[in-house]
């Protein structure tokens, strides 16, 4: 068996996954690289992975004492939150109703839901950051969070998670008495974890890596999520200490790293959403 | 005075009729089996009762209140899924217990966290689970309690369903082919228990089947649907003797009911092989029949000189019975025969038989498959020509 198991095939596979990881995690490499070599070495003619000498602590310090890191990560995980939260409360009823219930509306309300996929935050940023403007809301966790409130991308991927759901279950529990808030939040909302797990993942890593949104409608610091902190910081440094700024990044890409890390298991079952047993 | 009455109720979806104009009424205690080929409203009849469905016409009654346009929640009927539909995240006491929380909590008590600290309830979820281990070991299930369904077997599953249904004392209780699931010894054993809980329970049962051994079997009345219209009500052994309609004698019984064309003459008088039935109805004369004959009622010899002579044409051994299928010479139609294997043992495949009929099983229906009362006027005798 261990001869076939080196087999050519087998090695020409191994060969093909290893050469693309290589591609895809070069530049992260890179970065944890660069972020523990000193200015000078930053900048030399040489390319070497290993630093000469490591700065780790010098640069680190570096990035965490001239912007406020801690607010940075704060923001993110206090606006990542809040979008997650406020998707989900909004999009699982919406995708109950469209799924399991019959009302004249819903073949309408599922155009406007592929309409909606269709259009991208870039096309209503400026309507969008003109109303905050008048609303005087700018420079806020509300400016933030309030156009991703409603996600179409949500609506639709509960909804097809939703009709797989057996409608017996859900009429089973209008005989027990639950109304149709009970029944999402005790019969739907239990059994959707799935979905709402491979949401969460959509989600969260779009929003915290998201910079187009908070520059449009962020410009003091304290608001700042961590890629335009990132942005911040380079002005501050005027974009030259690479080590710097390389380890600022480090530290904004380690939670949602971590976090995948930790629940890798529960996110792959998310994503390929294994279907309920009734 | 009944405790469920259906009147009128008619159904259409994108303009299919499938309900027209269904009545049926229960008496206190009743189990009632609603009978009939898939596709036929039989679900959906149930659907309606349950509120899970609307009814485009028509009126319920259940306990004397009219209920069309109350919540199915609030009708106080409990149903018994053909998927058990049991809640995949619960266990099963939790399930069993989930109809009684929802009625005897309030909102506030049932929230979480919040509800625990509330006065009283304390009380109510005690009784709850006082409740809950009764039901489970009236079911025996009491060892499953702390299991979720998805590691419970069929046989299992449907019990904690039946448990669930039961547990809240409901006025009416509707099954939709609830053994549809399970294997064919465990359902033979389920059919015995279901009906032991229905007499030591009395809650009228409305039980959904397509399955006519099963509704025979248990029901104390058997409704017979077909194509959206309940054919006939009644007891068992009368639904099979004497079936209102063509299509309720074909539906049940197994195998099917021989059905051959024959002709009523003026004087409306039938005559079949060595049969002479008189037709009592006033259904126009002269007219073509369909005379139905079950297959345990004929009977098979080797008697060269009967009315109808037939060929066997193969048989089927099922152990205590032997079904013998033949082709009559003279009209080519097929006759079923149900015999003891003794019977059976001196024909063979080809062989030429005599077919008789037995002359008082014999029914009568017009083309249009109403029953004809028909009285058997003489059986004449042997040598007679086939009539066909």
């Amino acid at each position: 068996m261990s001869a076939h198991s080196l087999s050519l095939g087998r090695i020409l596979r191994f060969a093909i996954l290893t050469l693309g990881a290589l591609i895809f995690l070069a530049p992260y490499i890179f970065m944890i690289s660069t972020a523990g070599k000193a200015q000078s070495e930053i900048f030399s003619s040489s390319l070497t992975l290993i630093p000469e000498q490591w700065s780790y602590v010098e640069n680190f310090t570096k990035a965490l004492s001239r912007v406020s890191m801690l607010t940075l990560l704060l923001n993110g995980v206090i606006v990542c939150a809040m979008i997650f939260v406020v998707q989900v409360v909004v999009a699982i009823p919406c995708a109950y109703a469209m799924a399991k219930l019959k009302f004249r509306a819903a073949r309408l309300m599922m155009v406007l839901v592929m309409l909606g996929l269709l259009v991208p935050i870039h096309a209503t940023a400026l309507p969008l950051y003109v109303a905050f403007d008048r609303l005087a809301v700018l420079n806020s966790y509300t400016a933030l969070v309030a156009p991703f409130s409603i996600s179409v991308f949500a609506i639709f991927l509960f909804l097809q998670f939703f009709r797989a759901l057996p409608d017996d279950l859900i009429q089973a529990a209008r005989l027990d008495g639950m109304s149709e808030i009970g029944i999402v939040a005790r019969v739907v909302v239990p059994n959707a974890w799935p979905a709402i797990t491979a949401f969460a993942i959509f989600s969260v890593v779009a929003h915290w890596n998201d910079l187009f949104w908070p520059l449009v409608v962020v410009s003091n610091q304290d608001y700042a999520t961590p890629p335009l902190g990132l942005l911040f910081f380079r002005a501050a440094e005027a974009g030259d200490d690479y080590g710097a700024l390389m380890a600022a990044t480090l530290i904004i890409t380690l939670p949602l790293v971590a976090a995948f890390l930790i629940a890798q298991k529960r996110f792959v079952e998310g994503i390929t959403m294994t279907g309920l047993k009734g | 005075m009944s405790i469920l009455a259906l009147r009128n109720i008619a159904k259409c979806f994108g303009g299919n009729a499938i309900l027209k104009g269904v009545s049926l009424e229960a008496e206190e205690g009743e189990f009632i089996a609603l009978v009939g080929p898939s596709g036929c409203g039989k679900s959906t009849l149930l659907r309606i009762m349950a509120g899970l469905d609307h009814a485009d016409g028509g009126e319920i009654v259940i306990s004397g209140r009219e209920v069309s346009s109350v919540a199915a929640a609030d009708r106080n009927v409990a149903m018994v899924f053909q998927s058990y539909a049991l809640y995949p995240h619960l266990t099963a006491g939790q399930n069993v217990a989930v109809p009684l929380a929802m009625r005897r909590l309030t909102a506030v008590q049932r929230f979480p966290f919040i509800g625990n600290l509330l006065p009283g309830q304390r009380q109510i979820r005690a009784d709850i689970q006082r409740q809950v281990k009764e039901m489970a070991a009236a079911l025996k299930i009491d060892h499953l309690l702390d299991r979720k369904p998805g590691q419970m077997s069929g046989g299992q599953r449907q019990r904690v369903a039946l448990a669930r249904a039961m547990v809240r004392h409901p006025s009416v209780f509707l099954m939709d082919e609830p053994l549809s699931n399970l294997d064919a010894n465990l359902r033979v054993h389920a059919r015995g228990e279901i009906v032991e809980l229905h007499r030591r329970a009395g809650v009228p049962t409305l039980y959904v089947t397509h399955d006519q051994s099963e509704a025979l079997s248990m029901a104390d009345r058997v409704a017979v649907m077909i194509g959206g219209t309940l054919l006939q009500l009644a007891p068992p052994q009368e639904i099979y003797d004497d079936p209102a309609h063509i299509d309720v004698a074909r539906f049940l019984g197994q195998p099917r009911i021989n059905v051959v064309e024959t002709r009523m003459d003026a004087s409306g008088v039938v005559r079949f092989g060595a049969l002479t039935l008189a037709v009592e109805n006033s259904a126009p004369r002269d007219a073509a029949v369909m005379l139905g004959v079950r297959p345990e009622f004929v009977r098979l010899n080797g008697n060269p000189n009967g009315t109808l002579k037939a060929r066997v044409e193969r048989t089927e051994f099922l152990g205590s019975e032997v079904i013998v299928h033949t082709r009559l010479d003279a009209i080519g139609e097929a006759i079923v025969a149900k015999v003891t294997p003794v019977e059976a043992s001196v024909l063979s495949d080809g062989m030429p038989v005599s077919v008789e009929i037995e002359p008082d099983r014999a029914m009568l229906f017009a083309m249009t498959g109403e029953r004809l009362q028909a009285r058997t006027v003489a059986v004449a005798p042997t040598l007679e020509k086939a009539h066909g």
